[in-house]
């Protein structure tokens, strides 16, 4: 069964899921990579700041603020 | 030509350290992500009281201390918080070229118990340019409070290095941790450290650059860490080995003239 995949910008506060592919390129996607979000790795959305970008993540441990125009970069797809 | 303003600070660095008066046994570096408690590690070892903070970034530039172990005198260098080395900032560039060219006897990576996983990333690259790597596995105490219990034997197993549990702050683990670089330091251990292995295509690509790099550094670096360096083509440090090669080509090597060195690594980094 396929499961949906979709933009980390779409992910809804407090639900978590699961990195699917990193399609920046270059040094945004080394920094990335950097702080731990691969692909498989579980990320879950804490809080959207006052203007709803950046967005706050939990990422291995870290909370980790991203923009927009990194995260819709980022493909996830939803977990139970 | 060719020397960056980095690239300056570390070798005035590793001039000034060659040049101290009490010429150390060893000198150790200190590496670790940012707010890891690397700075009271320092501290602790060192006895110096440098200023230690909570926010990113804090330590720009490169502080040095001593302490004696075993009646050893270890000069101890507090590399800017990083990441990576894969250099996308000026201060992982730093700590980069001082673990790679600043030839340090043993290297420490402090990383945090309470998000372990994503510091594991630096502790992969270090060991993977050199085998004389410490995990210090800082703030115990304070992920004991979260009900995180690290097993650093385990830990130890599978990264064919030692790992010393430490709580920086209440000077625990630190005589550990001498012990510890003391016998990565004087060979009375030899790590292991786990090889990582990537795909077929990478793999044979590495095989056939490291021939090369081999010949070209003398064995100075490790060819399998070059040789991935190469295939990334990051232009800092294909610049950084050039100043390497200019520098310090030994002369014992009739046939491999500087200019030769140089412009066989320029073939080299220019492949890719």
């Amino acid at each position: 069964m396929a499961v949906a995949e979709f933009e980390l910008t779409q992910l809804p506060i407090g639900r978590m899921a699961e990195v699917v592919k990193v399609g920046l390129t270059g040094l945004a996607r080394n920094r990335l990579l950097d702080l731990g979000l691969v692909p498989s790795t579980i990320v879950e959305a804490i809080r959207k700041s006052p203007s709803g970008d950046p967005v706050a993540y939990k990422i291995r441990g870290a909370v980790i603020a991203l923009r927009s125009e990194e995260s819709r970069h980022i493909t996830v797809r939803s977990i139970n | 030509m060719g020397l960056t303003a980095q690239s300056t600070g570390i070798y005035a660095f590793l001039e000034e350290l060659s040049r101290s008066p009490v010429k150390a046994d060893a000198v150790v570096a200190l590496a670790g992500n940012p707010n890891t408690g690397k700075s009271t590690v320092f501290n602790g070892l060192t006895g110096l009281n440098q200023h230690t903070g909570n926010w990113p970034g804090k330590t720009v530039v490169l502080a040095k201390g001593n302490y004696r172990h075993r009646n050893k005198s270890i000069t101890l260098v507090d590399l800017p918080g990083t990441y990576s080395l894969l250099a996308n900032s000026a201060d992982e560039q730093v700590a980069r070229d001082f673990i790679c060219f600043g030839d340090p006897d043993a290297t420490v990576v402090v990383a945090d118990a309470t998000c372990l996983e994503r510091n594991l990333n630096l502790v992969l690259q270090v060991i993977e340019i050199t085998p004389k790597t410490i995990l210090c596995v800082n703030l115990v105490d304070e992920a004991k409070r979260k009900r995180i219990e690290v097993d650093c034997p385990k830990l130890e197993r599978s990264l064919g290095i030692p790992v010393v549990p430490a709580a920086a702050r209440d000077k625990v683990g630190l005589t550990d941790l001498k012990e510890a670089i003391h016998k990565v330091v004087f060979g009375k251990q030899r790590n292991r450290p786990k090889r990582i292995v990537y795909n077929q295509a990478i793999e044979a690509v590495i095989g056939e650059l490291q021939g090369e790099v081999k010949r070209l550094f003398q064995g100075k670096f490790n060819s399998r860490w070059v040789a991935l360096r190469l295939l990334d083509g990051d232009p800092t440090l294909v610049n950084e080995m050039r100043n390497y090669l200019q520098r310090r080509q030994p002369k014992a090597e009739p046939f491999l003239e500087k200019g030769e060195g140089v412009k066989g690594f320029e073939q080299l980094s220019n492949r890719f």
